[in-house]
C-alpha cells in the first residue's frame, strides 16, 4: 500500500522533471532583456564615449581624450561654487530631513495613538507622489513675493515686511521642497524597525523605571541603528544625483548658479543653455564624474549591507 | 491613572507631530481654495467663483492679449493618460516575465544579469540624458511619446524585475510542482497558477508604473519639442516657467487639481501597495 504510494509519487515526479525541463526561457527576457541593453545598457557605455568628445548639438564624434576631465579639473570657475552648493544642499537635506525629521516623525507617531499615528505617516506620502510640477507649484506660489502669498502674509500677521523669497531665501526654498518630499522614505523605513523592536525590550525598560524618552534614547534608538545608517547612505546617493525640483523651483538661480547642484548642472550644459551653445560632451563626463562618486559610496553600501546574500542562486531549483 | 506628565507628554507629542504635518496638508487644501476664486490672502479666498473650472471645462486656454494658443487641454489630457497608461502595462508585463525567470530558471547569464540590474543603479537617469538625447535622435524617436515611454520603461524595469523576483521568490515551489504534475506546461502554470498569487507585486508595479508616467516632467522637457506631445506636466511647467506665459493661477489651480486626481485616488484606495513602492526603493529623494 505504502510502496505503490511511493511508487505513484515518484513516477510523477519524474513526469514533472521532464516538464520542468523548460527551454524557452528566452521568451521570459529577451523584451526585458533587450529594452535594457538598448536604452539603459548602451547609454551608460555611450555617456562615457561621449565624455571624449567635444560633440555639441551637431552630434559629431570629435574626439579630444581627456579634455573634458581636465577642463573640470582647472577650467571651469563655476566647479568649486558648484561642488560647494552640491554638499550643502545634500548633506542639509539628508541630516534636517531625511534622516532628522523622517526619524522624529515615526517616533511621534509609534508613541501617540496608533490610528491617529499612521494616518500621519501616510499624509507624509502625499509630497512623493504628488506631480513634481504641481508640487513645485505649490511651494512657488506660497513665497511668492506679493504681501498675500502664504509666507508673506504669515509674516505679516507678525508685523514683519515681505520678503521676495526666491531671491532672498533660495537656499531655504530648495531645502524646505526637497526635505517635505525625502522625509517619507526614512519614516517608512524607520517606523518598521522601531515596530519591530519586541515589546519585552520596551516593558523591560519601562520596569527599570525609564521614562519615554529614556526609553527612547537608550532602547529604541540603539536598536535602530542599522537602518538609520542604511537611510543616511541610501539617501546620500538619492540627493546627490537629484535635481528636478531645484530645477522647478530656483532653476539654479537666482543670477549666477547661485542654487546650482551637479546634477543640475548636467542638465543645464545638455539642454538649457539659452542662446549659447549646449555641451554634451563636458556634460557627459561631468555624469561620469558623479557615478564615480555615486559608485564608490555604493561600494561602501554594498560592503556594509551585505548585497550579496539578495543575489543567491534561488533554494529550489530544477533545470 | 495617568500621571500629569504622562498627560504633558502626550500633548507635546500631538502637538509636535501636527505642528509639523500641518504646512504639508496646508498647501494642498490652498491650492484646492485657490481654483474656486480670483486670489488669495494668505490662507483666505477673496471671492468665489467658477470661472477657473469653466475655463478648464471648456478646454482650449488662450493667453489674455496675445496670440498664444496653449494646445488643447483634453488632448494634453489624453496623452498624459496614455503615456501613463501604457507604461504600466509594459512594465507590469515585462517585469513579471523577467521576474520569474530570474526567481526560478538556471540560465546561462543569470548573475550576469542580475549582477548587471544592480550596477545600473548606480546609473541615475540625469548621467544618461545625454546618451539617451543621442539614441533617441539616432533612431528617429526624437520628439515623440513612443520615445519617452521606452526610455521610461527601460529605466524603470530593473526596480520592477526586481521587486516581481522578491514576490516570485515567496511563492512556494510545490504550488507550481502541482500545477504541472495536474499538466500544465510552464506558460500555464505562470499564468494561471503563479501569477495569481502575485497579486499584490503586480499591483505594486502597475500603481509604481502608472504614476511613474503620470508625473514624469524631465524626459518630456528635455525629449518633446512639439506641443502637441505635451503632458499635463509640461501644462503646469509652462504656466508657471515664465518661458511661455503666466496665466490666471485659479485656472492653473484648477489644472494642477485635475492633475491630482489620480494621485488622490491612490492615496486614498491604494495606500498599502504606496508604502510597498516606497520601500522598494522608489526613494529617489
Amino acid at each position: 500500500m505504502v510502496r505503490a504510494k511511493l511508487n505513484r509519487r515518484a513516477a510523477a515526479s519524474a513526469v514533472a522533471r521532464r516538464r520542468f525541463r523548460f527551454k524557452y526561457v528566452w521568451v521570459f527576457l529577451v523584451p526585458s532583456v533587450a529594452l535594457i541593453l538598448t536604452f539603459y545598457f548602451i547609454p551608460v557605455v555611450l555617456t562615457f564615449l561621449i565624455s571624449l568628445t567635444d560633440m555639441d548639438y551637431s552630434f559629431e564624434w570629435n574626439w579630444v581624450g581627456l579634455k573634458n576631465y581636465i577642463d573640470f579639473l582647472y577650467k571651469d570657475p563655476w566647479i568649486p561654487k558648484i561642488l560647494g552648493n552640491t554638499l550643502f544642499y545634500v548633506f542639509v537635506t539628508l541630516i534636517v530631513f531625511n534622516t532628522g525629521l523622517a526619524l522624529l516623525v515615526s517616533l511621534l507617531t509609534t508613541h501617540i495613538n496608533e490610528k491617529v499615528g499612521a494616518s500621519i505617516r501616510s499624509l507624509w506620502l502625499l509630497p512623493r507622489i504628488t506631480p513634481s510640477t504641481v508640487y513645485a507649484l505649490l511651494w512657488l506660489w506660497a513665497t511668492r513675493e506679493e504681501p498675500n502669498s502664504l509666507f508673506n502674509w504669515t509674516l505679516g500677521l507678525f508685523g514683519f515686511e515681505p520678503i521676495n523669497w526666491r531671491l532672498e531665501q533660495p537656499w531655504l526654498i530648495v531645502i524646505l521642497v526637497n526635505g517635505f518630499v525625502g522625509v517619507s522614505f526614512g519614516m517608512i523605513i524607520f517606523t518598521a524597525a522601531l515596530k519591530s523592536i519586541s515589546n519585552d525590550v520596551i516593558w523591560a525598560a519601562k520596569i527599570d523605571g525609564a521614562n519615554t524618552l529614556q526609553q527612547i534614547r537608550y532602547v529604541e534608538l540603539p536598536m535602530i541603528k542599522w537602518p538609520i545608517l542604511f537611510v543616511i547612505t541610501y539617501q546620500t546617493l538619492s540627493l546627490l544625483a537629484s535635481y528636478e525640483y531645484i530645477l522647478l523651483t530656483t532653476g539654479g538661480g537666482p543670477g549666477l548658479f547661485t542654487t546650482e547642484v551637479w546634477a543640475l548642472y548636467i542638465f543645464d550644459l545638455a539642454f538649457r543653455q539659452y542662446g549659447g551653445v549646449v555641451k554634451f560632451g563636458y556634460g557627459a563626463a561631468l555624469a561620469v564624474l558623479l557615478v564615480i562618486l555615486g559608485v564608490t559610496l555604493s561600494i561602501i553600501y554594498l560592503r556594509i549591507f551585505r548585497f550579496r546574500e539578495l543575489m543567491t542562486e534561488p533554494k529550489i531549483e530544477v533545470s | 491613572m495617568p500621571s500629569i506628565a504622562r498627560i504633558l507628554g502626550s500633548v507635546f507629542s500631538y502637538g509636535l507631530v501636527l505642528g509639523i504635518t500641518i504646512p504639508v496638508i496646508l498647501l494642498y487644501i490652498l491650492l484646492f481654495i485657490s481654483s474656486f476664486t480670483t486670489e488669495m490672502d494668505g490662507i483666505f479666498p477673496r471671492d468665489f467663483t467658477l470661472d477657473n473650472w469653466m475655463l478648464v471645462l471648456r478646454g482650449s486656454i488662450s493667453v489674455p492679449g496675445t496670440e498664444y494658443q496653449y494646445p488643447n487641454l483634453y488632448l494634453v489630457m489624453f496623452n498624459t493618460f496614455l503615456l501613463a497608461v501604457s507604461v504600466a502595462g509594459l512594465e507590469v508585463i515585462l517585469s513579471s516575465l523577467a521576474g520569474y525567470a530570474i526567481s526560478r530558471f538556471k540560465f546561462n547569464g543569470r548573475s550576469t544579469f542580475m549582477g548587471i540590474i544592480l550596477i545600473l543603479h548606480a546609473f541615475p537617469g540625469v548621467t544618461l540624458l545625454i546618451a539617451i538625447f543621442y539614441i533617441l535622435k539616432t533612431l528617429g524617436l526624437y520628439d515623440t511619446l513612443l520615445g519617452v515611454l521606452i526610455i521610461k520603461v527601460a529605466l524603470d524595469l530593473p526596480l520592477g524585475i526586481w521587486i516581481m523576483k522578491g514576490f516570485f521568490d515567496n511563492v512556494p515551489w510545490d504550488l507550481e510542482m502541482s500545477a504541472l504534475v495536474d499538466g500544465c506546461n510552464r506558460l500555464q502554470a505562470w499564468w494561471k497558477v503563479v501569477m495569481p498569487t502575485v497579486r499584490n507585486g503586480l499591483m505594486a508595479v502597475l500603481i509604481f508604473g502608472f504614476l511613474s508616467g503620470w508625473s514624469e516632467f524631465i524626459y518630456i522637457l528635455a525629449f518633446i519639442s512639439s506641443q502637441d506631445y505635451w503632458t499635463l506636466s509640461m501644462l503646469v511647467y509652462a504656466f508657471t516657467s515664465g518661458e511661455y506665459f503666466y496665466i490666471n493661477p485659479g485656472v492653473t489651480a484648477s489644472i494642477a487639481i485635475v492633475y491630482m486626481i489620480p494621485v488622490v485616488v491612490f492615496f486614498l484606495f491604494a495606500q498599502k501597495y504606496l508604502l510597498r513602492i516606497q520601500i522598494a526603493g522608489k526613494g529617489i529623494t
